[in-house]
């Protein structure tokens, strides 16, 4: 570890601090349709759209018109984005003249962009056209941002409000995201990366002579090694800038290109490292803030925003010692931080970057539910490689990703004012509502789905020598840790991969493309019910007996709550993974 | 607030620990385990270690040793916590027995048209009329219609001083199975046989119809949660061992289980419920359900009558004020001699002040040949003619107008003490004496020692006072600056008791109020704890949802503290069940693998001995800290009243920390002991 990277982490952490309290002031105007300098522009945009598509802004909605809403719109733009796919060769700015996309990859793609989850499992230079990259996915990166904004701010209003009924207008909270938060920032950003060396253009891809040719062989599926001479290296274009804004700013993590923010197309200096990190918080710390005004209660958010920072803390300094600490089994190589080498494990990590950003990008990427990365997760040190996972593990409350982390923060703030409620010698409360059966009973229903299906698909597929042990490269506690991940990841809508898995098998397309769809869809149902119970209910006024949500007891109480109840659960596995990998690995044991 | 009470049955009675043990067996019963789904889920897992241990034994398979014991201490775990809701009941039914005993048959004389009839009292029905005397047993609940007498009502409230219950007014009820000590009385009887009020409190204290209270309905929701999400990891916890080349015994994964299931909390938490009523019990109030219990917890407003709960009840004589020209003692004198007849206890007061202030002694008044003269409603004075003295003393407009008559007039100094006591909250009573005013008696309102410390409690705790009472509103105000209460209601009239409540309800509030008039009945209904008086009427008792047998207003407060006692008990153990998990799986965890992969050895923080001890104490451990925690759930959290962010802290440090740490030196204990004694 180096003081050079201790200044860049606490930069980041200063930077997400300082933009908290505009984005989230920002974000209540934007959400309670007050008055923003953005309105001249904006209102008569909205108006028309509003006209045409017949939504009647003055409209509420009951929790279950809300998520209707919400399925209805996800749906189709989920089968928008399938046809385009199927239907590229056809249609123009396909330069490259790439296939129609085989259905069951096309269905997958669609899922993973709708549910905010961006798993990718292709190569998206060589199968998706410029159009089917900016009209189906890019859109679906500002949709499903959109759309995580919007219950976000539903469940507040769930908070906020007193014996109503409604939680807000799905169409009016989507569209004003998109056009007063999304679109604005994303615009700017773009065209600060295009300024940083991020392509952005339709061209054809370059061809380029290699100065020294290359020597590659291949094993064929006869098992015959062929071996041939490359020269040329093909070098992809395209719409990359626009793509990419959206992409940190939304928490999606749907690269581009394969390489994701590896690549330097996509991102080529520490700078614009900086800005995608900064970006992926951005809109989640707000929303702390948004969460402290819009409830009337801004130490409220703070508290809320202070446990998330704890624990990003915990993760990062794990995560960056752990990897700048090296890997003992590299005996004899020098591993040591000088003036030209960064020293630590760099294996799988960008020169540009060195140890300190790629942890801090590995750990930012996976608190929030965005999935892009900078570096291979899967050649981490096991402890370096368990943050990321516990990261998702957690439920992506960390911060989270866009509206997806704060609501499931909040159904864990719901449970710890349960919890620990009933020993102030009251029915606990939470900012004067009481929770009680129906409350509680959703809460552990959200929080029940998720450790079911990621256990439960990785049960199974441990078990399957056939079709889920053969897609694994490593074997030994690595392998556990890479299936355990493929599932968190897409569960908790990540999309990240720790690779050295191949899930683009019959069986890991289907139950990982199911695992995306009941971590965003099936979840929501209790959420929304519980924002809606809450909403109903009466306020109780605040007296020096109504538990406390704004003091650091309550940041620790929080904290420990979600350590306990949210960590816990997957502490035995976790053992047999990661953590039995760094103790063999320190022993001086690797597994082939 | 201590919660011991001298009448209670000490915690661990002998004969009450037989019977619950006894008992603890018989709630094994699958059908009565289901309602509790923790410790279900812990029975399932005994019965199939069982099973397992048997068939096991016929292939001469397994560890039976480690696996009997582990057995064992599973069904202990079970055992334990049927215990605890069995020694929570056993004192309800030893109180229940007592009742029975009231409840002896008696023979009623119904007074129908053609004379006394003879009925069992068993027999009894609503409306029918008795006749009780001196000696006699009380046949049935019922209101006195006729008649005044003595009532020994020990049975019901262990108070052995007799209370006088007369026809008319708010003293009317009488309760079947306590004695009549004097007199006679007739009595229209108000409840049918198995609805009397012994009944109800027989199949109270025994917890009979007990029924979940919401918050324990969602806090059985959340154990439940977390068993189901702990049986998942536990469940595909196999598969991943048997990928890691570890494969684990049934019984190790159900001790697995049973270590992270909230199996404390679980096992405690009907013991806690039952527990809280009985305390209740103990401080002689009756509630009819433990929502009423819970809900007293919660009250953000008590409503508080003036007179009983906050002043002591009567007006006492503060001080003297002499009109200008009339010395102390002139007045003095004069207002004791108007008061010597005056048998009221404000008229009692000024013959004592003057005693004590003035040293005049009291005189009788038979030696003086002194004509007295009656309050009376047109004259609203009283006084005394003697020797050609004519006093007189009463309010101060009636002397006034009694002045005028004898043609002069109230002196603008005495006007203004009238008005400066009436401003302190006290009641003035003006002394005139031959047609001339002599000053003026300061009439004060006694404010109960300690009240303001409790009000301040109360307010520490977020819990608003408001006083009721019929006084005009400055000396109302006077009162409630004095006494410390937040808030008064002036000239309350039982309508704007009922507005207050519901004023209070709208925004959200819980209210809790005393009452024990006919007039009350209303507002005690409507109030979220509304808390009746046993010497009140049958209708007040019946509108509210608990019963005060003491008959004291300011118990009230008491009520709320065991409310509020009852839900920190529940928080606290949740808390602190769920705060174990976290040395359990240090416990456990490498135990399962370390024969696999000794490396995992390193998360054996704490140095147990043996994978079998190290799964073995854990269990062990488990199973004691329910039966240690007994004491705990039966006699309530200790509880101070402070603000909620002291009362989380002092309770998170306590419980959540202390929940944390606790296990890791119980768990390290207990395998030293079992490895000392070869057990494992």
């Amino acid at each position: 570890m180096t003081s050079y990277g201790w200044i860049q982490i606490f930069l980041f952490f200063l930077a997400v601090l300082a933009l908290a309290r505009p984005m989230g002031t920002y974000l209540t105007r934007v959400f309670e349709r007050r008055v923003t300098f953005l309105d001249r522009l904006l209102n008569p945009i909205e108006r028309v759209l509003y006209r045409v598509t017949g939504v009647n802004p003055a409209e509420e909605m009951r929790w279950s018109e809300y998520l209707l809403s919400m399925l209805v719109f996800s749906a189709a733009t989920a089968l928008l984005t399938y046809v385009l796919e199927r239907m590229q060769a056809f249609l123009p700015w396909n330069p490259q003249k790439l296939a129609g996309v085989a259905p069951d990859l096309a269905w997958n793609t669609a899922i993973s962009f709708t549910t905010n989850t961006n798993w990718q499992s292709y190569v998206p230079e060589s199968t998706m056209s410029y159009l089917t990259q900016m009209l189906g996915l890019a859109t679906h990166n500002f949709w499903s941002a959109a759309v995580g904004l919007a219950l976000a701010i539903a469940f507040i209003r769930g908070i906020a409000r007193r014996e109503m009924q409604t939680l807000g207008n799905f169409w009016v909270d989507m569209t004003r995201g998109i056009l007063w938060v999304l679109l604005p920032i994303s615009a700017i950003f773009a065209i600060v990366l295009v300024s940083q060396g991020v392509v952005q253009n339709l061209r054809p891809y370059d061809s380029v002579k290699l100065v020294e040719a290359q020597k590659v062989s291949t094993t064929g599926a006869d098992g015959k090694t062929t071996t041939s001479d490359v020269t040329t290296q093909t070098i992809a274009q395209g719409p990359i800038a626009s793509q990419e804004a959206i992409k940190m700013l939304g928490t999606n993590g749907g690269g581009f290109l394969n390489a994701n923010s590896a690549h330097p197309f996509e991102n080529p200096t520490p700078f614009t490292n900086f800005l995608q990190m900064l970006s992926i918080f951005l809109i989640p710390a707000g929303l702390t803030v948004t969460l402290g005004q819009m409830v009337g209660s801004p130490k409220h958010g703070w508290a809320v925003f202070a446990a998330m920072s704890v624990l990003f803390a915990v993760g990062l300094i794990t995560c960056y010692a752990a990897e700048a600490h090296g890997n003992p089994l590299l005996r004899g190589v020098d591993q040591q931080v000088s003036a030209t080498q960064a020293g630590g494990n760099m294996e799988g990590k960008e020169v540009r970057f060195g140890i300190a950003d790629s942890a801090l990008f590995a750990t930012v990427t996976t608190d929030a539910s965005c999935g892009a990365v900078n570096s291979m997760h899967d050649s981490f040190t096991p402890l370096g490689g368990l943050v990321p996972l516990v990261n998702i593990l957690l439920g992506e409350i960390i911060f989270g990703g866009v509206g997806a982390g704060m609501y499931g923060m909040l159904i864990f703030v719901v449970l710890a004012v349960f919890i620990a409620g009933l020993m102030v010698g009251r029915t606990p409360e939470y900012l004067g509502k009481k929770i009680e059966a129906y409350d509680v009973q959703m809460a552990m229903l959200y929080l029940l789905i998720f450790p079911l299906v990621i256990l439960g698909f990785a049960a199974v597929t441990v078990l399957a020598p056939s079709f889920g042990l053969s897609s694994l490269t490593n074997h030994g506690p690595h392998g556990l840790s890479e299936i355990l991940y493929a599932y968190a990841s897409t569960t908790g809508n990540n999309g990240s991969a720790f690779a050295g898995l191949n899930a683009n098998t019959h069986w890991y397309n289907t139950t990982l493309g199911l695992a995306m769809f009941i971590g965003r869809f099936l979840m929501l149902i209790p959420m929304l019910a519980l924002a809606g119970n809450l909403a109903a209910k009466k306020t109780v006024p605040a007296t020096s007996g109504t538990f406390p949500v704004t003091t650091p007891l309550f940041t620790t109480l929080l904290t420990g709550v979600i350590v306990i109840v949210g960590a816990l659960t997957f502490f035995p596995v976790l053992a047999l993974g990661p953590v039995l990998e760094h103790l063999l690995m320190a022993a001086g044991q690797s597994f082939k | 607030m201590a919660y011991e009470n001298k009448k209670s049955k000490s915690l661990f009675d002998a004969k009450i620990m037989r019977r619950a043990s006894v008992d603890a067996l018989a709630k094994l019963n699958p059908k009565t385990m289901m309602k509790n789904p923790v410790m279900f889920v812990v029975e399932v897992g005994c019965v199939l270690t069982s099973v397992l241990l048997v068939t096991d034994q016929l292939r001469h398979r397994g560890h039976f040793g480690f696996d009997l014991q582990i057995t064992l201490w599973l069904w202990f775990t079970v055992l334990f916590a049927n215990f605890a809701e069995a020694m929570a009941e056993g004192r309800g039914k030893a109180q229940a027995d007592a009742l029975r005993k009231a409840k002896s048959e008696t023979t009623a004389y119904v007074v129908t048209k053609n004379g006394v009839e003879e009925r069992p009292s068993s027999q009894l029905r609503a409306d029918d009329v008795v006749k009780v005397v001196a000696g006699q047993m009380i046949p049935g609940d019922g209101e006195i219609i006729g008649g005044v007498a003595s009532v020994d009502e020990s049975a019901i409230t262990g108070e052995s001083a007799p209370v006088i219950r007369e026809a008319g007014g708010d003293r009317s009820a009488v309760t079947g199975g306590t004695r009549v000590l004097s007199d006679e009385i007739t009595i229209r009887i108000t409840s049918n046989p198995g609805e009397t009020f012994l009944d109800r409190m027989i199949s109270l204290v025994e917890g009979a119809e007990r029924q979940k209270t919401p918050n324990e309905i969602a806090l059985n929701i959340l154990l439940a949660g977390l068993t189901i999400i702990f049986l998942l990891a536990v469940v595909t916890l196999q598969p991943f061992a048997v990928y890691s080349g570890a494969p684990q015994t049934v019984f190790v994964l159900i001790s697995l289980l049973v270590c992270l299931i909230p199996t404390t909390i679980g096992g405690l938490l009907s013991a806690i419920g039952i527990a809280g009523m009985d305390r209740l019990v103990q401080h002689n109030v009756l509630a009819t359900s433990g929502r009423a219990v819970e809900a007293a917890g919660d009250v953000n407003t008590l409503l508080l009558d003036k007179t009983g709960t906050i002043t002591i009840g009567n007006r006492q004589a503060s001080e003297f004020v002499p009109a200008p020209g009339v010395s102390n003692d002139q007045l003095a004198d004069a207002a004791q001699l108007s008061s010597l007849p005056d048998e009221t206890p404000e008229g009692r007061s000024i013959v004592v002040l003057a005693k004590e202030r003035y040293h005049l002694r009291g005189r009788e008044l038979g030696q003086l040949n002194a004509q007295f003269v009656p309050f009376s409603a047109t004259t609203r004075m009283s006084g005394l003619d003697m020797d050609g003295r004519s006093i007189r003393k009463g309010a101060v407009d009636a002397i006034a107008r009694y002045l005028q008559e004898q043609g002069s007039d109230l002196p603008a100094e005495v006007r203004a003490s009238v008005e400066a006591i009436a401003r302190s909250g006290g009641t003035p009573l003006v002394v005139a004496e031959n047609g001339q005013a002599l000053g003026v008696i300061h009439l004060k309102d006694v404010v109960k020692g300690g009240m303001k410390e409790r009000f301040e409690q109360l307010r520490s705790m977020g819990i608003r006072t408001v006083m009721i009472t019929g006084d005009n509103p400055l000396t109302a105000a006077a009162i409630a600056r004095e006494a410390g209460v937040d808030d008064f209601l002036a000239e309350a009239k039982p309508k704007d008791k009922m507005d207050l409540i519901r004023r209070e309800q709208a925004e959200g509030k819980l209210v809790a109020m005393t009452g024990d008039g006919t007039n009350d009945a209303p507002a005690l209904a409507q109030a979220d704890v509304g808390v009746a008086m046993n010497s009140g009427t049958q209708a007040a008792k019946e509108a509210g949802n608990m019963v005060d047998l003491d008959s004291n207003p300011t118990k009230l407060i008491e009520i709320v503290a065991i409310g509020k006692q009852l839900l920190m008990t529940r928080g606290a153990l949740t808390t602190f069940s769920i705060s174990n998990d976290v040395a359990k799986y240090f416990a456990i965890i490498p135990a399962m693998f370390a024969g696999v992969f000794p490396v995992l050895n390193t998360l054996n923080v704490m140095r147990l001995h043996s994978p079998e001890s190290a799964i073995l104490s854990a269990v062990i451990f488990n199973a004691l800290i329910i039966v240690a925690l007994i004491p705990l759930a039966l006699r309530g959290v200790s509880y101070k009243p402070m603000s909620a962010a002291a009362l989380l802290q002092k309770n998170l440090l306590v419980y959540g920390l202390g929940g944390i740490i606790v296990p890791f030196i119980g768990i390290k204990l207990i395998d030293l002991a079992i490895t000392a004694a070869h057990l494992a």
